[in-house]
């Protein structure tokens, strides 16, 4: 029975662990040229690392997590651009222009012989 | 000193030259004779000549250590490696113009030697088009950007470069890259002055094909070597970040391998003539874009050069005029033919080339946006964010499915009209992949459905191409290879991504670190004294669960000019696997901060963008055209 | 016809780019944080230098005052150029200067307070940096300026200099 709990216990840290990671490559390092949190040993990484952590532990979402990073400091700190109001169309115009491009192609072929 | 002044004044000439020669040019061209004036060349030679004079003095100046020049003062050292010393010369933000200038007045002598049999005006305007860009350089030099600037009282020691670029392979990275970046710029003038004498045509894109392919070859190969020396030099594993300036570099790549696949369809028939002028001027107007982007300022990136307003201004002013020029051109002067054969029908090759174009476009698309958008949104709400892998991420992966698929199919096609033959060993190859990928899976991976779908697709190009070259049919064998290549890179990738591991631990001097039956054992820290750095080398063993052994010694740096303190990774590559090891120091502790990874396939990916600039290269060499 | 409509849309298009690109120019590329919206001090619990004793966010800035915020280490070598300036407006009444020592050895901090002089009212040991990661801080050293209010109003990063003493001086007026 302690087994069976000792197991689950390692998965979840194990799950834990992964979703750190995932976290961390997603910050940026504020004071290192072009890292994420995850790559750099600096100070500034350090303490984020921990924040993240003690969060993780507390059962914060990843959601939560990058929010309290950038309500402190700002959308800059966080490397995925999520969908809002300033970033739609940073999202959608790529795709649009695959649309758009993929219409102007099909009307310009032949599909008869 | 006096190769100062030398190459002050070669470079004054120079310009002197550009105008003598638009001059010289302008009268040739009325002139009925169907040869170029042998003036011209003269003349052109000379520039060259005075281009080349100017880029010896100034690396002489760094050899010397001369810092009564500015440029070195700020960008050298005494101490420094006498090959870092040369490679210093274009490791900064003037050399590196001057290496450009190079690059654009060799390459149109070049293309004046080489295209005798073709028509005369072409040639001429080529040329003019090329000086108007040349001048555009000289100008941006000597007004912002003076490698020759005095400094006086001279002081005694150099400010130094870099450690980070004092490298092999960053030494040859710049040269080679220009070699694509500014070659283009050929392609870019000779598209100009086709349009403008109608000359888009069948035999003109036989003739630019190998400009085209030269500077496809260089670049493709400039941009490894980048991320090569980001693997080994930048310390934290990866070979691709997504930064501003790799974005840049990867730009006109994108537009260049489009255009290369349009000119397979132009050197056969007139058609897909817009998609070739536009995509000539795009590649070339990408690459002085990306020199904007880095020069000025205006973003902020792990490779930016010095930070310059006045210059961002420059650049951008000629990159405008030249946008502005090349399209007011084209609108003006170009024709749809009526035997524009444009409407091709949809089971064609000719279509195929369509799809890679619009895919491409599209992966274009992605990256110039994520790029370019946090400046507009800055500009225009005063909103700063960051757009970092995954929004590339995102965007680029999931068509990647469906492009390896076309990549497979599209060759098979035939021009014109075609049916899709052999269609059941295509469809064995495809459930050989599904199946394969399946089993390969299955216990390796969490985000089983993803990778499925990408690796079964890679797969499929990969056995689809094999095929070809064990069948040994030799007709289209750059294609295939470049597909194959292309295949491996992305399975290369793939693997990688998906089996790669790592290490993160605090260890001391005699400690040994156990994880999943392998072991890191510190053996000791050895400590050297080199001319400008002194270094803290560790002596790990690493033993893993098979028992296998291997010595890795990374290092830490402390360099003297400027004081900065790397990290040094030490890397065993093999046909499997790389391991990798780079070590940190803790502060004020005993402790050193060791990562390890274990990279599967890491080697495949140099080779695969090997294999894919060999078959440019077999490409350049054939003699007949493929069928 | 339709060319002519398309060249006036690619014109127009470009000379957006070129308007927007023109500008961005101006702005500065590294990233220091504008602080348009004030912010209000975070709430924590810290460990006192000198007493030792763990004590609360708001009874650190319970006065109807104003607080500077400066984070500081011995290790630090801008902090020694900015102390005398430190020890310059501590002598100001109405403003209350707090330390936060940022990832530091103890002893060492103390050296440094006794060698160059105690500016600070009240001095936080953060030794592992979460608290400046609280305020929102990068490193050292850091100076914030919090209002009557117990808001954030301004911030500056790097050592303080004349300039920016004058600035803080005409805020408390």
């Amino acid at each position: 029975m302690f087994l069976f709990l000792g197991t689950t216990q390692l998965k979840s840290n194990e799950k834990n662990n992964e979703i750190k990671n995932k976290i961390l490559k997603n910050i940026r390092c504020l004071i290192c040229q072009g890292q994420s949190v995850y790559d750099s040993e600096s100070d500034f990484a350090s303490s984020i690392k921990l924040i993240v952590e003690k969060k993780i532990d507390e059962e914060s979402s990843e959601e939560q997590i990058y929010e309290f990073l950038k309500e402190k400091y700002g959308n800059w700190i966080i490397y995925d651009p999520e969908l809002n109001k300033n970033t739609y169309i940073l999202w959608l115009l790529p795709l649009l222009l695959f649309l758009l491009g993929g219409a102007i192609m099909v009307k310009k072929l032949r599909f008869t012989k | 000193m006096l190769a100062n002044q030398i190459g002050y004044y070669s470079l004054i000439l120079g310009l002197l030259f550009s105008f003598l020669l638009c001059g010289v040019s302008i009268k040739d061209f009325n002139n009925i004779n169907k040869r170029v004036n042998q003036n011209v060349f003269t003349l052109l030679f000379l520039q060259l000549i005075f281009v080349v004079v100017s880029f010896l003095s100034l690396i002489l100046t760094f050899v010397n250590s001369d810092f009564s020049n500015e440029t070195v003062f700020n960008n050298s050292h005494t101490t420094k490696p006498l090959f870092y010393k040369i490679a210093g010369t274009w490791g900064n933000h003037e050399g590196s113009l001057l290496l450009w200038l190079l690059v654009l007045t060799l390459f149109i002598f070049l293309f004046l030697v080489n295209s005798r049999e073709q028509p005369k005006k072409y040639r001429i305007l080529t040329l003019l088009f090329q000086q108007l860009i040349i001048i555009g350089f000289f100008l941006f030099v000597l007004t912002t950007s003076n490698p020759f600037n005095y400094l006086y009282p001279t002081p005694t020691e150099g400010l130094g470069l870099n450690p980070i670029l004092q490298d092999p392979a960053l030494a040859i990275h710049p040269p080679l890259l220009y070699l694509g970046y500014v070659g283009s710029s050929i392609i870019f003038s000779a598209s100009l002055a086709a349009v403008t004498q109608n000359y888009i045509s069948k035999e003109w894109g036989q003739h630019i094909k190998k400009w085209i392919l030269i500077s496809w070859i260089f670049l493709t190969i400039g941009i490894m070597l980048g991320s090569i020396w980001a693997y080994y030099e930048l310390g934290w594993g990866g070979f691709w970040f997504w930064d501003p300036v790799e974005n840049v570099s990867l730009m006109p790549w994108l537009t260049l391998t489009a255009l290369l696949h349009c000119i397979l369809v132009l050197e056969r028939r007139t058609a897909l003539t817009s998609w070739v002028v536009i995509l000539s001027i795009t590649t070339f107007t990408l690459s002085m874009c990306g020199t904007f982007l880095v020069r000025s300022g205006i973003l902020n990136s792990v490779h930016t050069f010095a930070n310059d307003p006045a210059r961002g201004i420059f650049i951008l002013i000629f990159l405008f005029i030249l946008i502005f020029l090349s399209l007011g051109i084209f609108f003006l002067f170009h024709k749809e033919n009526k035997k524009d054969l444009n409407n091709f029908f949809w089971l064609s090759k000719e279509t195929s080339i369509m799809v890679n174009n619009w895919f491409m476009m599209y992966f274009l698309s992605v990256v110039l946006i994520g790029t370019v958008y946090p400046i507009f949104l800055d500009v225009i709400s005063s909103e700063k964010i960051s757009v970092g892998p995954p929004f590339y991420h995102k965007l680029i992966v999931p068509f990647l499915v469906p492009f390896l698929l076309f990549m497979a199919l599209g060759p098979k096609l035939q021009w014109i009209k075609s049916k899709i033959e052999k269609k059941k060993s295509l469809i064995i190859f495809f459930i050989i992949s599904v199946v394969l990928t399946f089993f390969i899976l299955k216990n390796i991976t969490t985000d089983f459905l993803y990778y499925t779908i990408l690796i079964s697709a890679a797969f499929f190009l990969f056995f689809t191409t094999l095929k070809e070259l064990f069948l040994k049919k030799f007709i289209n064998v750059s294609q295939v290879i470049a597909h194959f290549g292309f295949s491996l890179f992305i399975l290369a990738i793939l693997f990688n991504s998906i089996l790669s591991s790592e290490i993160i631990t605090n260890i001391k001097v005699g400690e040994k670190y156990n994880f999943n039956k392998s072991e890191i054992f510190l053996k000791k820290i050895e400590e050297k004294k080199e001319s400008n750095f002194n270094s803290i080398i560790g002596h790990f063993r690493i033993t893993d669960e098979k028992g296998k052994v291997v010595e890795l010694k990374p290092e830490i740096r402390i360099y003297n000019q400027p004081e900065i303190i790397t990290s040094e990774a030490d890397i065993k590559t093999t046909l499997l696997e790389d391991k990798f090891l780079v070590m940190n120091i803790v502060k004020g502790d005993e402790y050193f901060n060791i990562r390890y990874q274990i990279k599967p396939f890491m080697l495949w990916i140099w080779v695969s963008v090997l294999l894919l600039s060999l078959g440019g290269l077999i490409s350049l060499f054939k003699k007949k055209y493929e069928k | 016809m339709k060319n002519k409509y398309k060249a006036i849309i690619f014109f127009l298009f470009f000379i957006f780019c070129f308007v927007v690109l023109y500008k961005g120019l101006d702005n500065p590329n590294t990233y220091t944080p504008n602080i348009k919206v004030e912010k209000n001090i975070p709430l924590f619990t810290a460990k006192d230098f000198n007493s030792n004793n763990y004590i609360n966010s708001d009874k650190i800035f319970e006065e109807n005052k104003y607080y500077i915020v400066n984070i500081w280490a011995s290790w630090c070598v801008p902090c020694i150029k900015e102390h005398p300036l430190l020890m310059e407006l501590s002598t100001n009444q109405s403003i209350k200067i707090i330390g936060l020592n940022y990832r530091d050895n103890l002893n060492n901090a103390k050296k440094f307070i006794d060698k160059f002089g105690n500016p600070y009212n009240q001095i936080l040991i953060d030794s592992d940096g979460v608290l400046a990661v609280e305020f929102g801080a990068y490193g050292v050293p850091e100076t914030l300026i919090i209002d009557k209010n117990k808001k954030i109003i301004k911030k500056f990063v790097g050592p303080i200099n004349e300039e920016i003493v004058q600035e803080i001086k005409s805020i408390i007026k």
